[in-house]
C-alpha cells in the first residue's frame, strides 16, 4: 500500500493499487488489450505477454502489476514465465532488435567482424540499448541460416552473406 | 481428488523382496516411507504434489527400463520395486555430486548443521563435492530477502528442489515467490524482484521450513545455534485458537528459543505455521518483560519482595471483601493462559472470594457463542473438527476472515477449495476468501439477521429445507416460521446492500451443498444482537439438516488460544468447569465437597458489568489476570476514568500493559514458554503446553501465583504441577473426566470424554443434540446502537490483521511484524476518500462520539461504501478510543463491528 516500492536494486517502481497515482496514461493500451482477450486466465499468460510487450515495446512493472491485479494471475507467476522466456524483457527496448549470428558457421565467416562493425556503428554494448531508444543488440546462438552465413536479423528481416559494410549500410536504413 | 472414491482400498507392491500394502492412489515414496523403507528424496512433501524434481527417489520397477522417480509413481497391483540396486545408488551418488556442484558446501558455519538432507545423503552416499566443478552461485548480491528482518535467501545454497515455490502457490496460496530465469541462474525471487515486504507474501515462513538446505533460513536465528544443538520443545500455540502444535527449537546453553518449527503430519496444522506461530515469539526474550513483583506507593512502583507483594494483595482483598460483601471485588480471568490456572482463578474467585464475578475475554468476543449456541444447541462449541474442513462441499463464512485472524484454519478452508467446495462468503470487506468466493454477500454491517432470516424464508419456499430433521430434531418450529414472514428477499436485498439473487443464489448454495458448514466469528458476534444473530445462525443450521454430521456443522472459531478452555475451566459467572451450573444443587454439592467451602450465591457479572460497577464506585478491588481491558474493551477513555475508581488493583501481568499501570500491584507472571499445562482450541481439542526455556528474573508460573494469592486470602492452596491440577478439574467435571495429560502427551483430545477409553468427539450432535431437541427461535432484525446520521455518516468496523494479535504487546516486539505493520491505518472506500480529498497513504482524521485519531488511509475497494474499517493493534493510536460501549443484550459483548463515524482531512 506504499507509494513508492523499494525494490532491492534499484528496480523500477511498482504499482501499488489504487490511488497509487502514478500509472503512465498509457495503461489504456493495457486495457485495450485485456478487453480483448477477455475473460483472461491464466492460460492466456503467453499471448497476454506478447501483446503487452508489443504494445509497450517491453513489459513495464507497473502495467504487469495493474494486470495481475485485474486478471488474478499473480506477478509472480507472471515473472516466471518472463525470465524464462528470452522474448520477453521488463527494460525498455530499442525501437529495432539486431540480433547477431554467433554459430558455428557464421562464426567460421566472419560473425565476429560483422558484430564489430554493427556495434561500432550504432554506438551499443552486446544486450544494450542505445542512447537514442533506436536498436537493442543481441548475440543469437544461432538463427537457423546457416547457408547464409554470416547473418543479422533485425526484426523480423534476415540479412545474409554480410561484410562488416554491408552490415553499417543496412542499419543505417533503420530509424 | 477422484480417487478419493478408492479410498480404504490397498494394493500389494513388492519394495526389495518385502509385501508392502498401500493405499489406491498413493506414490511409491510414500508407501515405501510409510513402510519403513529408506528412498532418498529432497523436493518430497506429502503436502505438495510431487515434482520428481530432484531425482533422489530413483528406483527400478521390474519390467520397466532405466530408472523412475517414486515419488511421481502410483503404487499397483504387484509392483516389483528395487530402492538400492547398484544402479540406483550410483545414479543418486551421482546426482548429490551434481547438486554439491552447485551449493557452497559451508557446514562450519552453517545453521542447519544437523538438519540437513543435502548433508546427510551425501554422507550416505559418500559424495564427492570435488568432483565437478563448484559453480554455486555467489552468496551476498542483494535479492528479494535483503531487506526482510524475517528470513533470507542465499541462492548459493540454494538446490533449486522449488519446494518453497511449491508450497507458497500451493498450500499458502500467497503466490508470493516463483522461481526465475532459466538453466544454471535459475533461482528463488518475487514478481519482478520486488522485496519480500512489498510483495504478497504473508510471512508464514512456510519457504523456510520446507527448504532442505539453509538456502532459506530465519534470519534472526543466524548464528544462535545449529540444528544439531538445539532441543525441540513440543507445545501449542499461544495466538489465536486453532491450536498449531509447533517446536521450539530451544538453545539450552542460552536458554533462548532460537526458532520455530512444525512436523508435517501433526494435528491439526499438519506442520504449517502463520506468521505469528513462526516469528512472533520474540516477546519472550523481550527485555520489556516484568521480572519482579512491584507496589505502587505515593503514585510510583516500587520493587517488592513476592511475599510482601502476596501478604498485601491477600490484605486488601480479604478486608474488601469482608467490608463491602461479595459484589465488591472481581477477577478476571484470562483466556490466554493454561487451562489449569483458569480453573484455579475461578476457584480462587469462589472459595477465597466467596463470589462469583469471574469472567475473562469471552465476554470480550465469542460470549453470544456460547450463550446462543449453548441455548439452540446445548453446547457452545464449534461442532465439527479441524481435518473435517477439507472435505466440506460448501463453506458458508459470515463475518469471519479466517485466512488473517485463523490461518491454519484457512488454510483447510483452501485445501477444500482445491479439492472443488463451493464457498460463500457474507462480508462487509474483501477478503481473501471473499475474492475467491462463488458467491460474496457485502452486506452491510449489523444486517447479518435480515440476510439470514430473507435466507431462511427462501429455503422453505423453494422446499430445499430438511422437513424430517426439522420434524424430529427440533422444537418451536412454528413460531420461528411465523417470524419470518416479515423477511422478504426484497426487503433484505434493500436493507443488506446487496442484489436479491445472490441472497437466493447463497441460499440455495448452501442448502444444497452437501455437507455445507457454517463457520463464523466476530462478525457475527460483536454487536448489541450478537447472540440473536448466533441463535439465528443455529436455525439456519437446523433448517437444511446441516448439521451433526462429519464436515458438516457451525463453526465458532475461536479467537484466543484458550479462550475455549477459560469457559470450560468455569470462569464464568454462571458456570464452574464443563458447564455445570453454579445454581444447581447437586453440582454446588460435588464443588463444596471438593473444596471444602461453601459455594457463594451472588449472580455475579461479566467483565462489562464489572466495569459498570467500577464506574458507579460499587467495585472496590479487581484482580486482571493477563488481560488489558483499557486497550481490549470498547470506549477506553470511560473504561480508564472507571477502572481508576477502583481502591484495589491486582495486575498479574508479563508486560507493563495500560491496565497494570493502574494497578496497585504488580505480580510478574510467566508466559506460556515458560510453563506446563494445557490449552483447548477452537474444535474442543485439549492439548499439551510444555516449558522450553526458563522464566525471566523472579516470575513465576500462574498456577503457582493463584495458590499463593488464594493461600493469602486464607484459603490454603497448594499444587506440585499442573497435572495435579488439571486432574483434580476432571474428576470434577464429565466432559474432561476421560483426558490426562498421559493420553494427550501426542495427540490432543476433543470433549466430550467422559471416560479414560474414549476416544474423544471429534463433531458433535449426531443423532441427538447435547440438550435433547434442537431449539428454533424466532429472531427479529435489530439495528446497531449506532447508525449512520448527518453528523456522523459512515460505519466504523474494527478487527484484527494477520500479522498481529489483539493489543499486540507480545506481537509487535518482532521486528519482521513491526516492518511489515507499523502503524494503524483505516479502509476506505476511494469513492468516500475522492469526497474529501484524500488518496492513499494519506494521513486522515476518524471521529466518532467518542474520541479521534489520525491514522494513515488505505484508500481501495475493499470495504463498501460509506464504511470504514480499522484494526487495533496499535497502543500509540488506540482505536477503542473510537468504538460503541453498546452491548449484546445477553452477553454482554461490545459492539465493535458497527458504529456511526466520521472522516475528514486531518
Amino acid at each position: 500500500m506504499t507509494e513508492v516500492s523499494k525494490g532491492h536494486a534499484g528496480e523500477p517502481h511498482v504499482h501499488r493499487g489504487e490511488g497509487c497515482g502514478c500509472l503512465a496514461a498509457d495503461l489504456a493500451k493495457a486495457e485495450e488489450i485485456l478487453a480483448e482477450l477477455s475473460p483472461v486466465d491464466s492460460g492466456d499468460l503467453i499471448p497476454l505477454l506478447q501483446r503487452l510487450q508489443d504494445a509497450y515495446g517491453y513489459l513495464p512493472a507497473d502495467v504487469l502489476a495493474e494486470v495481475s491485479e485485474r486478471t488474478g494471475i499473480p506477478l509472480s507467476r507472471m515473472y516466471g514465465v518472463i525470465t524464462f522466456y528470452t522474448q520477453f524483457s521488463t527494460t525498455p527496448r530499442g525501437r529495432h532488435t539486431i540480433r547477431c549470428c554467433t554459430g558455428t558457421a557464421c562464426h567460421v565467416r566472419g560473425a565476429k567482424d560483422v558484430a564489430e562493425a554493427l556495434l561500432h556503428e550504432v554506438d551499443v554494448e552486446v544486450g544494450g540499448t542505445t542512447a537514442d531508444g533506436r536498436f537493442t543488440f543481441e548475440n543469437v546462438a544461432c538463427l537457423g541460416t546457416c547457408f547464409l552465413a554470416p547473418v543479422v536479423m533485425v526484426d523480423d528481416e534476415y540479412f545474409g552473406q554480410l561484410t562488416p559494410a554491408k552490415a553499417r549500410a543496412i542499419v543505417k536504413n533503420y530509424s | 481428488m477422484k480417487e478419493n472414491t478408492e479410498k480404504g482400498n490397498t494394493v500389494l507392491v513388492n519394495i526389495d523382496g518385502r509385501e508392502v500394502a498401500a493405499t489406491v492412489g498413493s506414490s511409491l515414496l510414500d508407501a515405501a516411507l510409510a513402510a519403513g523403507i529408506h528412498i532418498p528424496h529432497i523436493c518430497h512433501d506429502p503436502r505438495l504434489t510431487p515434482t520428481g524434481a530432484c531425482r533422489l527417489c530413483l528406483v527400478e520397477i521390474e519390467g520397466e527400463r532405466g530408472f523412475q522417480t517414486s515419488c511421481t509413481r502410483t503404487v499397483a497391483q504387484g509392483m516389483k520395486v528395487r530402492t538400492q540396486t547398484e544402479g540406483v545408488r550410483a545414479s543418486r551418488k551421482n546426482t548429490l555430486e551434481l547438486l554439491l556442484s552447485e551449493h557452497c558446501v559451508d557446514c562450519l558455519t552453517c545453521d542447519k548443521d544437523g538438519d540437513c538432507l543435502l548433508q546427510d545423503y551425501s554422507y550416505e552416499y559418500q559424495a564427492d563435492k570435488a568432483r565437478f566443478p563448484n559453480v554455486a552461485p555467489a552468496a551476498g548480491e542483494p535479492n528479494y530477502t535483503t531487506e526482510s528482518f524475517a528470513l533470507e535467501y542465499d541462492p548459493s545454497k540454494c538446490v533449486r528442489c522449488q519446494k518453497c515455490v511449491r508450497y507458497c502457490q500451493e498450500v499458502q496460496m500467497a503466490e508470493a515467490i516463483t522461481m526465475a530465469n532459466r538453466g544454471g541462474s535459475i533461482e528463488v525471487s518475487t514478481g519482478i524482484g520486488i522485496s519480500l515486504n512489498e510483495s504478497s507474501c504473508e510471512l508464514c515462513g512456510g519457504c523456510v521450513n520446507v527448504c532442505p538446505t539453509s538456502a532459506l533460513y530465519d534470519k534472526q536465528a543466524k548464528g544462535l545455534g545449529r540444528s544439531k544443538d538445539l532441543k525441540k520443545v513440543r507445545t501449542t500455540c499461544t495466538y489465536c485458537g486453532v491450536g498449531c502444535q509447533m517446536d521450539f527449537n530451544v538453545n539450552p546453553k542460552t536458554n533462548r528459543i532460537v526458532r520455530v518449527t512444525s512436523e508435517v503430519g501433526c494435528i491439526p496444522n499438519n506442520g504449517s505455521l502463520c506468521v505469528k506461530g513462526k516469528y512472533a515469539f520474540d516477546f519472550v526474550h523481550s527485555p520489556e518483560r516484568l521480572t519482579t513483583p512491584l507496589i505502587k506507593e505515593n503514585g510510583e512502583f516500587r520493587e517488592a519482595t513476592w511475599d510482601e507483594a502476596l501478604a498485601l494483595v491477600g490484605k486488601r482483598m480479604t478486608e474488601i471483601r469482608d467490608q463491602h460483601g461479595p459484589d465488591a471485588i472481581a477477577f478476571l480471568s484470562s483466556s490466554r493462559c493454561t487451562n489449569e490456572e483458569n480453573y484455579l482463578m475461578q476457584k480462587l474467585a469462589r472459595t477465597a472470594g466467596r463470589t462469583n464475578n469471574i469472567d475473562q475475554c469471552a465476554t470480550t468476543c465469542h460470549g453470544p457463542s456460547v450463550a446462543g449456541l449453548g441455548e439452540s444447541l446445548g453446547s457452545g462449541a464449534m461442532t465439527n473438527a479441524i481435518v473435517e474442513i477439507e472435505d466440506v462441499q460448501t463453506l458458508f463464512l459470515i463475518g469471519a476472515n479466517p485466512t488473517e485472524a485463523h490461518p491454519i484454519v484457512g488454510l483447510a478452508m483452501k485445501k477444500a477449495l482445491r479439492k472443488g467446495a463451493k464457498l460463500v462468503v457474507c462480508d462487509p470487506r474483501d477478503t481473501w476468501m471473499a475474492k475467491r468466493a462463488d458467491i460474496h454477500i457485502k452486506h452491510k454491517p449489523g444486517t447479518d439477521n435480515m440476510l439470514i432470516n430473507a435466507m431462511m424464508g427462501y429455503i422453505i419456499e423453494k422446499n430445499l429445507h430438511d422437513p424430517k430433521f426439522v420434524e424430529e430434531r427440533c422444537e418451536n418450529y412454528p413460531a420461528f416460521l411465523e417470524n419470518l414472514k416479515g423477511y422478504t428477499i426484497e426487503k433484505a436485498a434493500e436493507e443488506c446492500g446487496v442484489p436479491a439473487h445472490l441472497i437466493r443464489e447463497a441460499a440455495e448454495m448452501y442448502a444444497k451443498g452437501t455437507p455445507s458448514s457454517i463457520f463464523y466469528t466476530l462478525g457475527i458476534t460483536e454487536h448489541s444482537c450478537g447472540t440473536n444473530n448466533v441463535r439465528n445462525l443455529a436455525n439456519l443450521a437446523m433448517l437444511t439438516g446441516q448439521i451433526g454430521k462429519r464436515s458438516s456443522g457451525i463453526n465458532p472459531l475461536r479467537g484466543q488460544n484458550n479462550v475455549q478452555g477459560a469457559c470450560d475451566m468455569g470462569a464464568m459467572h454462571m458456570a464452574l468447569s464443563g458447564y455445570q451450573k453454579v445454581t444447581d444443587p447437586a453440582v454446588r454439592a460435588k464443588f463444596e465437597a471438593a473444596w471444602g467451602v461453601t459455594l457463594p450465591t451472588n449472580v455475579g457479572g461479566r467483565v462489562t458489568d464489572f466495569m459498570e460497577h467500577a464506574g458507579e464506585g460499587k467495585l472496590k478491588a479487581f484482580y486482571c489476570f493477563g488481560e488489558d481491558p483499557i486497550r481490549s474493551e470498547p470506549n477506553s477513555t470511560k473504561l480508564a476514568e472507571d477502572m481508576a475508581k477502583i481502591d484495589f488493583l491486582v495486575s498479574q501481568e508479563i508486560f507493563m500493559t495500560e491496565t497494570a499501570k493502574l494497578a496497585d500491584v504488580i505480580l510478574p507472571a510467566t508466559c506460556f514458554a515458560e510453563k506446563d499445562g494445557t490449552f483447548a482450541n477452537t474444535e474442543r481439542r485439549i492439548q499439551r503446553v510444555r516449558k522450553a526455556v526458563d522464566a525471566p528474573g523472579q516470575a513465576r508460573p500462574d498456577w503457582q501465583i493463584i495458590s499463593q494469592v488464594a493461600t493469602a486470602m486464607g484459603y490454603p492452596m497448594s499444587y506440585n504441577d499442573p497435572g495435579e491440577i488439571y486432574d483434580e478439574m476432571a474428576a470434577l467435571s464429565p466432559n474432561f473426566a476421560g483426558i490426562n495429560y498421559e493420553r494427550i502427551d501426542k495427540v490432543g483430545i476433543q470433549w466430550p470424554c467422559p471416560t479414560k477409553e474414549h476416544p474423544g468427539t471429534p463433531f458433535l450432535h449426531a443423532g441427538r443434540f447435547t440438550r435433547g431437541l434442537g431449539l428454533f427461535q424466532a429472531i427479529p432484525h435489530t439495528p446497531p446502537v449506532e447508525v449512520p446520521d448527518a453528523e456522523y455518516p459512515m460505519i466504523l468496523s474494527t478487527g484484527r490483521t494477520l500479522f498481529n494479535y489483539n493489543i499486540a504487546n507480545m506481537t509487535r516486539k518482532t521486528a519482521a511484524i513491526e516492518h511489515k505493520q507499523p502503524e494503524n491505518f483505516v479502509e476506505v472506500h476511494r469513492d468516500d476518500a475522492a469526497a474529501i480529498g484524500i488518496k492513499n497513504g494519506d494521513m486522515v482524521k476518524v471521529e466518532t462520539r467518542r474520541g479521534s485519531l489520525v491514522v494513515k488511509a488505505h484508500v481501495a475497494r475493499k470495504v463498501r461504501p460509506g464504511m470504514i474499517w480499522m484494526a487495533f493493534h496499535h497502543e500509540e493510536s488506540n482505536t477503542n478510543l473510537l468504538t460503541n460501549d453498546a452491548f449484546d443484550t445477553t452477553t454482554r459483548t461490545g459492539e465493535y463491528k458497527a458504529c456511526s463515524a466520521r472522516i475528514s482531512k486531518p
